[in-house]
């Protein structure tokens, strides 16, 4: 048995066979080094300054009254505007992958704004358009809709952040997606709408729920284009990223860290569960 | 007589609800806010713009947005040509994983982006006493700002480089080497050409993230007006002085920026097909 492992660990070695192309060391220890000092060692300083704390204390901090209301609206707010780019983003892949239609290379270009446009900048436009005198704010001020200084506005708000995290994870599968399988169920009888529904959409399955994942993990940690519209109340319209902020104004920084390794810990099991769904994907997609 | 609809060809009236519910969402959730920002900066007329935007306060505020990005983002090209060199052209254990070390900083919330580096360098963190005692500022000063910044840019130009050098493979440079290249040249010469479009392309929006960034720069910068104020601060910084046109004055250059971004992205997209899609 003991042999076994032992040819078995000789024909599998630490590096499989030695690259003909040099610079692996150097490049490895810039990666590793710069890695280390940029991102790992000041990431860990979170978790060592939260350790600061008693247990008990973490918990005052991390899981106080307006902490646990924050952490109510960050996620939820991120879970429903995941939900509205679900919907819109599928459909704005179906439209720039099968539709021709005027104007589709500025849609195209168009669906990245959120990816160049500053989240500051996004977060005053959409505070002045849905504040109750804004251009659209007016027409939801008679219908009794609170838009900006709300809730809704952080839905809002991260609804543009999220929106090209779902319609360009989905555009390359949807592209991909061979043809022949919807003529077979169209010449097997089934209508449009039947193919759709029981051959493309489930394709899509995987795709669709990576984007709404990456477009999930991202609003929650947003910021910048929250703070302005959502009128920041406590218990009410203040996001977790602003707690930290109001925790470190307030020289409390251990308690900000404790804020922070909460979200630091829901971080990663998402980025956990996006690398599962992936890799569900591939096996899926082949 | 009607011509017949191709069996995976969506009828008609699907098309145009489709389309028309996709153009109407658009224009309401990316348009919108686009138009209302050169709106409200043109609010009192162009001249209101100019003076706005040439005040000293700007002035710095783009100064010090621009030498940011200056060391940001050749800094994580750097490190993104070495990282991805390292990790697609050699086999080692913990390749996936390391590829994922790289990646953390887009999940990290910017906010807790700003906060580490305020726990590392701030007056109580680590290095708060030696820092004092020798008279460096980090926190509330540039280089926490330029920090930052790379923090948060910092998987852009690998994420970038990594996949395609990975589908490139390495029979190229191997021929090289095999002939007597040496590792430099085998770079310059036959690496570099054939990744050029895709470390531009993760130069080109690692430079429009390091510009616009707010929630992590807004944390270690201090606002200190004509010092440490970014131009998304000073964006800020006008806005909660009710100075809407001069906020939206400089917000209407960052929209500058980002339509200048979304364009080159576009024509490089068209340029080489293969860099497009993949992701962010």
């Amino acid at each position: 048995m003991a042999t076994t492992t032992a040819i078995a660990a000789r024909r599998r070695p630490l590096f499989r066979r030695k690259s003909a192309i040099p610079g692996f060391g150097l490049t490895m220890g810039v990666t590793l080094s710069v890695l280390s000092l940029v991102v790992l060692i000041p990431l860990s300083a979170v978790a060592i300054k939260a350790a600061e704390l008693s247990p008990a204390e973490f918990f005052a901090a991390a899981f106080s009254e307006r902490a646990i209301a924050a952490y109510r609206l960050t996620f939820g707010a991120a879970f429903a505007a995941a939900v509205i780019n679900g919907v819109f983003g599928v459909l704005t892949a179906w439209a720039l992958v099968r539709y021709e239609f005027p104007g589709k290379s500025i849609v195209n270009a168009m669906v990245d704004l959120p990816f160049a446009l500053p989240t500051a900048v996004a977060g005053i436009a959409l505070a002045t358009l849905y504040a109750p005198n804004g251009w659209v704010g007016q027409y939801l001020t008679p219908l009794g809709i609170k838009a900006a200084y709300n809730p809704l506005g952080v839905v809002i708000a991260l609804t543009f952040i999220g929106l090209p995290f779902v319609v360009r994870t989905i555009e390359p599968v949807l592209r991909d997606l061979a043809a022949d399988v919807e003529e077979a169920a169209a010449s097997l009888g089934a209508s449009r709408i039947q193919t759709v529904a029981r051959v493309v959409l489930p394709a899509l399955g995987p795709a669709w729920l990576t984007g709404f994942a990456l477009a999930f993990a991202r609003a929650v940690g947003e910021y910048g284009s929250v703070i302005f519209i959502a009128g920041n109340m406590p218990y009410t319209s203040e996001i977790a990223p602003l707690l930290i902020i109001i925790q470190l104004e307030q020289y409390e920084y251990a308690a900000a860290a404790a804020i922070a390794v909460v979200m630091l810990l829901a971080s990663f099991a998402m980025l956990f569960v996006i690398n599962a769904i992936q890799a569900w994907a591939r096996r899926i997609e082949g | 007589m009607r011509r017949a609809r191709h069996p995976t060809e969506d009828p008609l009236w699907a098309k145009v609800l489709i389309t028309t519910l996709v153009l109407g969402f658009l224009a309401l959730v990316l348009l919108l806010p686009l138009a209302a920002v050169f709106a409200e900066a043109f609010r009192r007329g162009a001249d209101a713009v100019v003076g706005a935007v040439s005040n000293p306060d700007a002035i710095a505020a783009i100064k010090l947005t621009l030498l940011t990005a200056a060391i940001a983002v050749p800094f994580n090209a750097v490190f993104g040509l070495c990282a991805s060199w390292a990790v697609a052209k050699h086999e080692f254990p913990g390749k996936s994983f390391l590829i994922t070390l790289i990646d953390l900083p887009f999940s990290v919330s910017p906010v807790v982006a700003g906060l580490i580096y305020v726990l590392v360098f701030g007056m109580q963190g680590w290095f708060g006493e030696a820092l004092i005692d020798h008279d460096i500022k980090i926190i509330f000063a540039v280089p926490g700002i330029i920090l930052a910044t790379v923090f948060v840019t910092f998987p852009f130009v690998a994420r970038e480089l990594i996949p395609l050098m990975q589908e490139q493979g390495t029979a190229e440079e191997e021929a090289a080497i095999s002939m007597g290249a040496s590792g430099l040249y085998t770079f310059w010469r036959v690496t570099a050409p054939n990744v050029r479009w895709g470390l531009l392309y993760g130069v080109l929006l690692c430079n429009a993230r390091a510009m616009g960034e707010f929630g992590a720069v807004s944390v270690v910068s201090g606002h200190i007006r004509g010092l440490t104020n970014t131009m998304p601060l000073h964006v800020e910084i006008l806005y909660n002085e009710y100075d809407f046109v001069g906020a939206f004055s400089v917000a209407a250059l960052l929209c500058l920026l980002a339509v200048a971004t979304l364009v080159l992205k576009g024509l490089l997209e068209i340029a080489q097909p293969a860099v497009r899609g993949r992701g962010h």
